[in-house]
């Protein structure tokens, strides 16, 4: 898929398994939404083809389009609207519906049912790009990036929705920027990166740090200068340290029982706080940033 | 329906019936239009102040329209002419471009309702609100004295002007939505609008307008106004302007075919 001359996504193969959650992973730009798309139908691909539930999302558009639910990212309602309504209509649009009412609750959008689309908070306009998305009955939702902008809570009901569809026989495609969120939900994950796959697997295979432990080490103010070697040399040449940010640090290497040890010691030696010191397999952000060689690669990348 | 419980999400994907698809899109449509009151004003308010006003004031000063027809029988076909316009045109237009613009037309393009069923509810829509104005004008002319010529020729007369004067505009205000950006719409559709108002044989007959009627008479406002005229004044089908209607109604589609995008 190529925009003119910039090429979006180049040579991605990915399957999706029926019943399952799939996180398309990547920073923003990396061509998550144009997967998306072609999947959907939207965009025609130049090259290779897509199949979804077995149909062609070009050819086969009216067959499909009735068994999927698609959550845009953002807008997809008229600026007077309001949420309940426009909620309302899409139900009307399918066979058989789910009770509006009730996923509206579900969604927490009951308070803001005869709020016009233009003055709903930015999550709230979220859940209701969900409820449309869900409100069909499909097989298959994709969703783009359903809990950005969302506050915590919302996360949270966000995501048990998306595992009790999951557990209701439903096949989630979601794309994230959020890597805990696609390590929470996720039975399998895709990292892209520029229009490309570079890692898939299941968290676990991604995360899976064979023999080498890593420890990860905040500390509550900046480190000293010269503290990535001292503390490289503390640990052994087996080691490999990394500092993340002024703040936190990464080691990764063959552990032993002093391991924790020695990084306790070296931090009261050199006089800095640990906010937190952890010994355990990689997560999915130490297995992207691997991947995407650093951290100015992942810029879009963010925090839960 | 279901119970939101476990088993709720349970797939059970279809869509409605084509015709419970497109009537659910013309009443949100109609009814997010004569919601909103710009459109309201466009759709109600300004064609029934130019009834009352031009009644009025024509009147006033006698104004010579080159008939012996009460000025009201000339007036109010003219004016319910000029509302089919701002519907089928400036409002459609407007409407779609904002559509548009707030990805409600992409959103829509991935629910069960295909394109076509997406333009049947459109032009459904259009038929609402024109009967609401159909309604609002024709009562304000009967208080003001309207005698439409009777019949089924009137009828049918009109029937046939509002399809063809929709079709044209309808189509002419897809393109304007269609090749030009949301607030750049809204512009171009009130200017248009604006001028065939003034200049356009919509509401004053060609013959107010002396030589420049020989061109207005090709204006799709012209014919339309002529149309509507010769239906409520005489009773039957104004073939030539239904004519003209068709021609403009095929450069509009044309138009809109070649350069819409949906997104």
């Amino acid at each position: 898929m190529a925009y003119g001359d910039k090429t979006a996504v180049d040579g991605l193969t990915l399957s999706v398994a029926e019943g399952s959650i799939t996180a398309v992973l990547g920073p923003n730009g990396a061509g998550k939404t144009t997967t998306l798309e072609t999947c959907e139908g939207y965009r025609k691909p130049q090259q290779g083809t897509v199949r979804v539930l077995g149909l062609d999302p070009i050819a086969d558009r009216k067959q499909l389009l009735p068994r999927i639910g698609v959550m845009l990212q953002g807008q997809g309602a008229w600026s007077g609207v309001r949420a309940m309504e426009m909620l309302k209509h899409i139900a009307r649009l399918h066979a058989h519906p789910l009770d509006v009412d009730q996923l509206a609750e579900r969604l927490g959008l009951g308070e803001c049912g005869r709020t016009p689309y233009r003055r709903l908070s930015g999550g709230q306009q979220q859940r209701l790009g969900l409820a449309m998305a869900l409100v069909g009955r499909p097989e298959l939702v994709f969703v783009d990036e359903p809990t950005a902008g969302m506050d915590p809570q919302g996360r949270r009901t966000t995501w048990e929705l998306l595992r009790e569809l999951r557990a209701d026989g439903v096949t989630v495609v979601l794309t994230t920027h959020y890597l805990e969120e696609a390590e929470e939900l996720a039975d399998q994950v895709h990292i892209i990166d520029r229009g490309r796959m570079i890692a898939s697997g299941t968290p676990l295979e991604l995360t899976r740090g064979g023999a080498t432990a890593t420890v990860r080490l905040v500390v509550t103010k900046p480190f000293p200068p010269g503290a990535r070697e001292s503390l490289r040399k503390a640990l052994g040449e087996d080691t490999e340290v990394t500092l993340l940010d002024e703040r936190s640090i990464r080691v990764t290497g063959k552990a032993d029982p002093t391991t924790l040890a020695k990084v306790s010691r070296w931090c009261e030696e050199n006089d800095v706080l640990p906010e937190s010191l952890t010994l355990g397999r990689r997560s999915l952000e130490d297995v992207f940033l691997d991947l995407t060689g650093g951290l100015q690669l992942s810029e879009g990348i963010e925090h839960v | 329906m279901s119970e939101v419980a476990t088993g709720t999400f349970t797939p059970k994907p279809g869509g409605a019936p084509i015709t419970q698809q497109v009537v659910a899109q013309a009443l949100m449509e109609a009814k997010l239009m004569l919601r909103n009151g710009e459109q309201l004003l466009l759709a109600v308010v300004i064609p029934v102040m130019v009834l009352i006003g031009g009644v009025t004031a024509g009147n006033a000063i006698d104004l010579d329209l080159g008939t012996d027809r009460p000025l009201v029988d000339i007036l109010t076909p003219g004016v319910l002419a000029l509302a089919i316009m701002s519907t089928s045109f400036t409002s459609l237009a407007i409407a779609t471009g904002f559509e548009r613009r707030y990805g409600v037309i992409k959103r829509l393009g991935a629910s069960p309702l295909p394109r076509i069923g997406l333009l049947a509810g459109k032009v459904l829509a259009l038929g609402c609100v024109q009967l609401v104005q159909l309604f609002v004008i024709g009562a304000v002319g009967q208080i003001l004295g309207w005698t439409p010529a009777a019949g089924f020729g009137t009828v049918l007369a009109f029937f046939l002007a509002i399809a063809m004067g929709t079709l044209a505009f309808a189509s002419l205000g897809l393109f304007v939505a269609g090749v030009l950006r949301a607030e750049a719409t809204l512009a171009a559709a009130n200017l248009i609008y604006l001028l065939l108002l003034a200049g356009g044989a919509v509401v004053l007959p060609l013959t107010a307008y002396g030589a420049y009627g020989d061109v207005a008479r090709w204006l799709p406002s012209g014919a339309l106004g002529e149309a509507v005229r010769t239906a409520f004044l005489d009773g039957v089908p104004a073939w030539r302007d239904l004519g003209v209607l068709l021609i403009w109604a095929v450069l509009g589609s044309t138009l809109t075919a070649r350069t819409f995008k949906w997104e």
